[in-house]
C-alpha cells in the first residue's frame, strides 16, 4: 500500500501545506511491451477486475486499457443506484454479493465512496404490480435479502411529497422496500479502484484503444491498441456498449444489442428525498443527489444505437410520470440531459465468461444496471480470469445458457431499474 | 428523434413507429437438423452493428406495415428505406 494513506491526518498534514502536496491518486505509466493480464475497458467494473485480480489472485503483471479516461463512459453516466432485490436465486447472489462488498468498499480501498444506504422503493401501481412485488420480495427474503412491503400510508410518511392519492391517473397501491439499497458517488467508484489497483502495481493506461484482438492457434496472444501491440497471457474485455464491437474483434457473435439509455439532473434543490424510487409501472426512478441535484433516470430506445444520446420522446415520457408521481417537481428545471450505451441481454442478466477463445474473458450485457454490481462484478470476473473458470456465483452467467436454454429471466426486476 | 420515411405513407415521427430488431435474419428451413449452437446463434446471436445497420420497422400507428430502414447507428441518420423483400440499396447489406 502506498503510503500516503488518505484520513483524517493526511488531510490535517495536506492542510497545512495549502493541499499542493498531495501525491498523484495513480500513475500515467506507458504501456509495457507485456501483460499477464490484459483488462480492456477503464470503467467501474475493468478497474474492480484489475483491483481484485491484484488483490486477491496472485496473476503477475496487469494492465487496464482505456480508449478515453476512466471512468468517462457507463461509470459516468448511471444514476448510481445500488440495491440486490432480484427475483431469481442466480442474479440476487450475485447482485447481494456486489451489495456486501459495497458495504464495505470505502474502508478496503481507503477511498470515500459515499456509499450511502438509504434505501430503494419499488412501487407498484396495479394488482398485478403488486402480486409480482410480493413475490419478488418473498424470494429475496428467502435468499436472506432484506425486503419489506409498504402501504401507500407508510410510503407517504416516508415521502411525503409523493402523490399517493387513490384519484392519480396510475395510484401507488404499495411498493417493497430495500432499506440496504441506496446510492454511491460514480465516480468516487473509478477512482477508488483505479488507486488501490495501481497501488498494487496494476498499469492503467488511458487514451489506449484496443483496435484488435490476436490470437494464435485459437489462444489470445495480445491486442493491438493505438499505441501499438502488447502482448497479453489473458485478455479480458469489459466494455459495456461496445461488447459486440470487441467481440467482432475475435469473430465471436454475442447476444447483446447496444441502445441508449438516458438520465438527467435538475438544479440543485434543498432537501426534498431521502431515498431511492423507482417505478417499473410508470417508468422512472428518481432520488436526490448529495449536492441537492434531482437524479433522474429514464428508459432505454428501442432501437440499437451506439451515440450516447436518445430520443426526446423518451425523456418527455419520464418527466411526465415523475411529475405524476411528484406535482411538487413539476416547476424544477433540468440542468443537463444524457445518454449513455448499454449493452442488453435477452434475458436482462450479464454474461460474466470464457469464450470459444482460450484465454479471452468477456464480461458484458449487464445492459440498464451495471453500477450496482460494480464491486461484485470485478470480484467474479477476476476469479473467472485467474483461476480460467467462473466462482460458483456466476457459474450460471456462462455464455453458454443460450446454448443450453438456461436463461435468467430478470425483466421484472431488471426492466428498469438501476 | 427520428423522422421516417414510411415507404407507403411517407416521412411521419418516429412516435409512430416500432423498432424491429435487426433485418434479413431467416428463419433455417429445418430447424431440426440443426445444433444447438446453431439454433442459439439464429435465435438469439446479433450483429448489433456499430456503423450502416439493416433493421426493421412497422408503422404501428399508421399503415401498420413493415418495411427495412438502413441506418447508422452512431450518428442515427437514416440512410435509406426499402421495402420487405428487396435488398438494401447499394447492393448487399
Amino acid at each position: 500500500m502506498r503510503k500516503d494513506r488518505y484520513s483524517i491526518f493526511s488531510l490535517a498534514r495536506n492542510a497545512v501545506s495549502y493541499h499542493q502536496d498531495w501525491s498523484e491518486a495513480w500513475r500515467s505509466p506507458e504501456p509495457a511491451p507485456s501483460y499477464d493480464v490484459i483488462v480492456v475497458g477503464g470503467g467501474g467494473h475493468g478497474l474492480a477486475t484489475a483491483y481484485y485480480l491484484a488483490a486477491e489472485h496472485n496473476v503477475g503483471r496487469i494492465a487496464v486499457l482505456e480508449k478515453g479516461w476512466i471512468g468517462g463512459g457507463n461509470t459516468g453516466r448511471n444514476t448510481t443506484i445500488v440495491r440486490s432485490n432480484y427475483l431469481w436465486d442466480e442474479a440476487a447472489h450475485l447482485y447481494e454479493k456486489s451489495l456486501k462488498l459495497w458495504e464495505g468498499l470505502s474502508q478496503e480501498l481507503n477511498f470515500n465512496v459515499m456509499f450511502s444506504q438509504r434505501g430503494v422503493m419499488n412501487l407498484g401501481h396495479t394488482l398485478q404490480d403488486m402480486r409480482d412485488i410480493y413475490r419478488r420480495s418473498n424470494a429475496n427474503r428467502l435468499n436472506g435479502i432484506d425486503s419489506e412491503i409498504l402501504t401507500p400510508a407508510q410510503i407517504k410518511a416516508k415521502v411525503p411529497a409523493m402523490n399517493v392519492s387513490s384519484e392519480a391517473r396510475y395510484p401507488v397501491l404499495g411498493a417493497s422496500f430495500q432499506p440496504r439499497g441506496g446510492v454511491a458517488r460514480h465516480d468516487a467508484v473509478a477512482w477508488g479502484f483505479a488507486r488501490a489497483a495501481d497501488a498494487r502495481g496494476v498499469d492503467i493506461i488511458q487514451n489506449c484503444e484496443v483496435t484488435g484482438i490476436r490470437r494464435e492457434n485459437g489462444a489470445v496472444c495480445g491486442v493491438e491498441t493505438s499505441r501499438g501491440y502488447i502482448s497479453a497471457k489473458k485478455v479480458a474485455v469489459v466494455v459495456a456498449g461496445h461488447a459486440s464491437v470487441l467481440a467482432d474483434m475475435a469473430e465471436l457473435r454475442f447476444p447483446v444489442e447496444s441502445h441508449p439509455l438516458q438520465a438527467l439532473v435538475s438544479e440543485p434543490l434543498k432537501p426534498v428525498l431521502d431515498t431511492v424510487i423507482m417505478s417499473n409501472a410508470v417508468h422512472g426512478y428518481v432520488s436526490q443527489s448529495d449536492k441537492g441535484e434531482l437524479v433522474i433516470g429514464a428508459g432505454i430506445d428501442a432501437y440499437t444505437g451506439y451515440g450516447q444520446r436518445g430520443s426526446f420522446s423518451i425523456i418527455e415520457g419520464n418527466v411526465a410520470a415523475i411529475v405524476e408521481l411528484f406535482p411538487i417537481f413539476s416547476r424544477v428545471r433540468m440542468l443537463r440531459q444524457w445518454g449513455g450505451i448499454v449493452d442488453v441481454c435477452p434475458d436482462a442478466c450479464p454474461i460474466i465468461s470464457k469464450t470459444p477463445v482460450s484465454g479471452l474473458y468477456f464480461n458484458c450485457g449487464w445492459g440498464t444496471g451495471g453500477f450496482k454490481a460494480t464491486p461484485g462484478s470485478g470480484w467474479v470476473f477476476a476469479h473467472t480470469v485467474a483461476r480460467n473458470e467462473p466462482h460458483e456465483l456466476n457459474a450460471a452467467f456462462d455464455l453458454d445458457r443460450f446454448t443450453t436454454g438456461a436463461l435468467i429471466d430478470e425483466h421484472g426486476a431488471a426492466g428498469v431499474a438501476h | 428523434m427520428l423522422q421516417i420515411e414510411c415507404p407507403w405513407c411517407g416521412g411521419r415521427d418516429q412516435e409512430e413507429f416500432q423498432y424491429g430488431g435487426e433485418a434479413h435474419i431467416v428463419r433455417p428451413d429445418n430447424p431440426e437438423s440443426l445444433t444447438d449452437t446453431q439454433w442459439a446463434d439464429y435465435l438469439f446471436n446479433r450483429a448489433n452493428v456499430k456503423g450502416v445497420h439493416a433493421e426493421q420497422w412497422c408503422h404501428a400507428a399508421g399503415c401498420r406495415r413493415w418495411f427495412n430502414v438502413l441506418r447508422d447507428t452512431v450518428s442515427y441518420k437514416i440512410l435509406a428505406v426499402y421495402r420487405p423483400g428487396e435488398q438494401p440499396p447499394g447492393g448487399e447489406e
